[in-house]
């Protein structure tokens, strides 16, 4: 089970990687958000899958599956929605003041 | 008891409430107050005086990180005491000068307060015993020096000159710096009196001569000494008080300090015999010899500087030879150029400080410093005259001053080290004499252009900006106090040699016992000798070429400008430069999607490189448990998905399958035993498309991306490696399995959090913080939505950025 799942991770990175080397913004956090979807998996699948039971004391008996890593993950959901928020509004304001959405376009100028 | 730790920190503290105190008090000008400071430790260092003459040593260790063995450790001996004298007394002479010289329009607190920085910084590069501490002060005291030569930073030499004194002593710290860390290598220790200690040991080690190198670079860099001494004439554009404290008495002195610390470990060997003072001597030479040619008389300075110190320097480097002997009757007589070069040390510092100043009178007051425009001042200057002349023939060497005295044992210990009967001195030992002999003569040609050509001849009021008009009484009280002093010298030399001297040899030589041996009489009249006959030389044939001046100076016409050190300097700096933009211009495309290529690609080298080489790919696949169907199906569907994103033509399509992951995740969830997770993935998912769509309405449609298929075929590439790395960590650190699980830990919440669901109770207790934090991440997160989308630019202010 392990391993089909990492199998998976594997192609969601790729996938993730491809779209965040694109120029259009869009594309990039799109690909920003699959990459957190992988990187979820990843930790759950890391602290063992299907080892035990539902971690709540008093719906069920030991061994219960590792409960820390599911934290970890429940904090990261909620910071990739930040930043996926955050991102799409700068996205947004980008493309107010600057009226186009390419990345190559928005590179600023070349003399600093 | 007075602690020699609060001599280095009390200027640091003074020079941080600088800038409050100039804000009260206005009217005053600042200098009177910051006075105080090298006036108190001054006399504080001097209460000392007796007690280290008498042998004893004062040292105190603050325990800063000893796991690595640094340790703020302060020790005064004899040779400290010498610097800490130096850089108190004639700080204070230098500060009460400056009162005068900078007027209350300059920024005044920026000027004493890297004045007072860098007196700390140099007190703790004497005072330190611990290499590493020496080494950070080191540097501080050329970043200080930096500020300093750049205090004038509206006129590009200034700048120009402190970057370059920056370059070429910075670069010398650091060889140094490597040169300290070999020395803890080698003995295990950074104390220096514990290294000195060992040397018995340490002399056949491998690194004893790349460390000696390295250590001399940095003292040689530092000190100016030949060919790194092209920094200290820019560095004349500093304001005239800092060229006399910095780069003629205190700063200069650092390398001269090093090189006399270590001269009981290095001295002995016949390299630190020959490159310390072979380069002395050339230094010697070849800045007295530019001194001559020189009309800005502050560059004269610097070159006659440059040249002294060479002097110090080859004498410290003729005294380690008696290190090589081991102590005895006989080689007592090569320890002198030791004591000379000591005893020069201060006499130059004396009647350096004081030409400097009359230069700086000379500019102040009359607008320039060029012996071109200048001539006939002494019957206007009367005192200004005066210590011009007496600190022009100290340095030149003649009696009644307390160069001539130094200059005489300089010339008596060039002549013994030809009886030395190792390193074949008695066949080319011949050297040393001649050309100590030869730029003392220039010596004394430039000393007689600073008397003749600026005080004495026909007046050219028609070349100056001002009227004639002595400096005011404030101006000459420190240059008459350090006349005083050449004077007085010569007059009471062995009050010098008994009490300041005299530990400072044992400092230098502990190995060889009473230190009074080592302290000669000084005497002005020893008989007919050969160093009296060589000044007498050196009067008659420098008075000759003076008086021949016009006949000779062509010959400075012969050196080609284009292959002087200075050209060296400036065009390795500009290819440097140009070489430079052109790499990083190369790499720094400003395309976002190139450094994402980087990242990537370091990525997959290192980490796959690293998992690769160290052999720890071995993926097993024993853990795994029965497959049901729909897991399968479920991670099919996943797959797929994410495929069809990077085909999909409408970014609605590739937003709802951003969906389909995030839901199937939840799913997943569910299966693995995560309710939690599942709810919030749940919630997230579908806030998340709900704000693309949002966002969709404001942004244009997508178009197609014109990208050449090269591009997208390397983007795959880079891609699939990233995946495949992932894939690979993944596997292997999935059967690791070297260390328990923390997890049992938390199995517990109920009794120590209060809380039946494991998850909530990690998060709301056991990593509640983090939990805040994240928290304050979302509320960050919401203020930056908030102000990009509410806050614009008004019409006035538009294009901030650009301006």
């Amino acid at each position: 089970m392990e391993t089909l799942i990492i199998l998976l991770i594997g192609i969601l990175v790729a996938v993730a990687t491809y779209l965040i080397l694109s120029r259009n913004i869009i594309r990039v956090i799109l690909g920003t958000a699959v990459l957190s979807h992988a990187v979820h998996l990843l930790i759950l699948t890391l602290g063992g899958l299907k080892t035990g039971n539902v971690p709540l004391l008093t719906e069920a008996d030991a061994p219960y599956t590792d409960a820390l890593p599911q934290a970890l993950i429940l904090t990261a959901i909620v910071i990739s929605f930040a930043v996926t928020a955050f991102v799409l509004v700068l996205a947004y304001r980008a493309y107010q003041d600057n009226g186009t959405d390419d990345l190559d376009a928005l590179r600023g100028t070349n003399d600093e | 008891m007075f602690s020699v730790t609060f001599a280095i920190i009390i200027p640091f503290i003074i020079a941080a409430l600088v800038p409050f105190i100039y804000r009260r008090f206005k009217l005053l000008h600042i200098g009177w107050f910051v006075m105080l400071v090298p006036i108190t430790l001054f006399v504080m260092l001097a209460r000392l005086i007796p007690s280290v003459a008498s042998g004893k040593t004062y040292i105190h260790t603050y325990n800063w990180i000893p796991s690595l063995n640094i340790n703020f450790t302060t020790y005064l001996d004899g040779l400290s005491m010498i610097l800490g004298l130096l850089i108190t007394g004639v700080g204070s002479l230098v500060i009460l000068y400056s009162i005068f010289y900078l007027s209350t329009k300059e920024s005044l607190q920026h000027f004493y307060c890297y004045l007072l920085l860098f007196m700390g910084a140099m007190l703790g590069v004497v005072f330190s015993d611990n290499l590493m501490v020496l080494y950070v002060f080191w540097e501080l005291t050329s970043v200080s020096s930096f500020l300093l030569i750049a205090f004038w930073n509206h006129r590009k030499a200034s700048r120009l000159g402190a970057q370059k004194a920056m370059l070429i002593t910075v670069s010398g710290g650091i060889a140094m710096f490597v040169g300290f860390i070999m020395l803890h290598t080698m003995s295990g220790s950074f104390s220096i009196r514990e290294i000195i200690a060992n040397v018995g040991d340490l002399t056949d080690h491998a690194l004893f001569i790349p460390a000696m190198i390295l250590v001399l670079l940095g003292a040689f860099t530092k000190s100016a000494q030949f060919p790194f001494h092209i920094w200290l004439p820019d560095a004349m554009e500093a304001p005239t008080p800092v060229s006399a404290y910095l780069h003629s008495a205190t700063m200069v002195k650092a390398g001269i300090y090093i090189v006399a610390r270590f001269t009981p470990f290095f001295g002995g060997d016949q390299l630190w015999f020959w490159v310390v003072s072979g380069v002395g001597m050339i230094t010697l030479f070849w800045g007295s010899f530019n001194a001559v040619r020189q009309t800005d008389l502050k560059a004269l300075l610097a070159y006659s500087t440059i040249s002294q110190l060479g002097l110090i320097m080859s004498l410290l480097g003729l005294g380690s030879i008696a290190l090589q002997y081991g102590y005895s009757e006989e080689s007592i007589i090569y320890t002198q150029a030791t004591f000379a070069a000591l005893f020069h040390l201060i006499n130059h510092s004396t009647f350096k400080g004081a030409l400097f100043m009359v230069v700086g009178i000379l500019d102040h007051e009359l607008g320039t410093r060029d012996i071109r425009r200048l001539g006939g001042l002494m019957t206007f200057m009367p005192f200004t005259f005066t210590v011009g002349v007496i600190g022009s023939l100290s340095m030149a060497g003649l009696p009644l001053f307390n160069g001539f005295l130094s200059k005489e044992m300089f010339f008596a210990a060039t002549v013994q080290i030809m009886n030395a009967d190792v390193f074949s001195l008695q066949t080319i030992g011949i050297i040393f004499p001649i050309i100590a002999w030869i730029a003392s003569v220039f010596t004394f040609v430039y000393c007689m252009i600073i008397i003749f050509k600026t005080f004495l001849g026909p007046v050219q009021p028609e070349k100056l900006d001002k009227p004639l008009h002595e400096a005011p009484v404030g101006m000459l009280i420190s240059p008459i106090i350090l006349s005083v002093f050449v004077v007085g010298i010569f007059f009471f030399p062995n009050l010098l040699g008994g009490y300041i001297l005299k530990p400072s040899m044992e400092s230098i030589y502990p190995t060889f016992g009473d230190p009074a041996n080592l302290t000669p009489s000084i005497h002005a009249w020893h008989g007919i000798k050969p160093e009296l006959l060589m000044t007498i030389g050196v009067v008659l044939v420098g008075a000759l070429l003076y008086r021949f001046l016009k006949k000779w100076k062509p010959i400075y016409g012969l050196l080609s400008s284009r292959y002087t050190l200075n050209a060296y300097y400036n065009n390795f700096l500009s290819f440097a430069e140009s070489k430079s933009t052109i790499v990083t211009n190369k790499y720094m495309t400003g395309l976002l999607r190139d450094y994402l290529v980087y990242i990537y690609i370091f990525f997959i080298l290192t980490v796959g490189g690293f998992f690769f080489y160290s052999g720890a790919f071995s993926p097993s696949f024993s853990m795994d448990v029965r497959i049901r169907a729909y897991e399968v199906i479920l991670v099919g569907v996943m797959a797929v998905a994410a495929v069809a994103m990077l085909f999909s033509k409408s970014r609605m399509t590739a937003t709802l399958l951003n969906g389909v992951l995030g839901y199937s995740i939840a799913i997943f969830f569910v299966i693995f035993r995560a309710p939690d997770l599942a709810l919030t993935q749940l919630v997230v998912e579908s806030i998340t498309t709900a704000l693309f769509l949002l966002a969709f309405s404001h942004l244009p449609d997508w178009k197609k991306e014109r990208v050449p298929s090269k591009t997208k075929l390397t983007n795959a590439v880079i891609s699939v490696g990233t995946g495949a790395v992932v894939v690979l960590v993944a596997l292997a650190v999935l059967n690791y399995d070297r260390f328990e699980t923390i997890s049992a830990f938390f199995e517990n919440a109920y009794e120590l959090a209060g809380g039946a669901n494991i998850v909530n109770a990690i998060l709301g207790d056991f990593r509640g913080f983090d939990t805040m934090l994240e928290v304050v991440v979302l509320f960050i997160a919401g203020l930056g939505v908030y102000t990009m989308i509410k806050l614009r630019a008004k019409k006035g202010d538009e294009n901030i950025e650009n301006k």
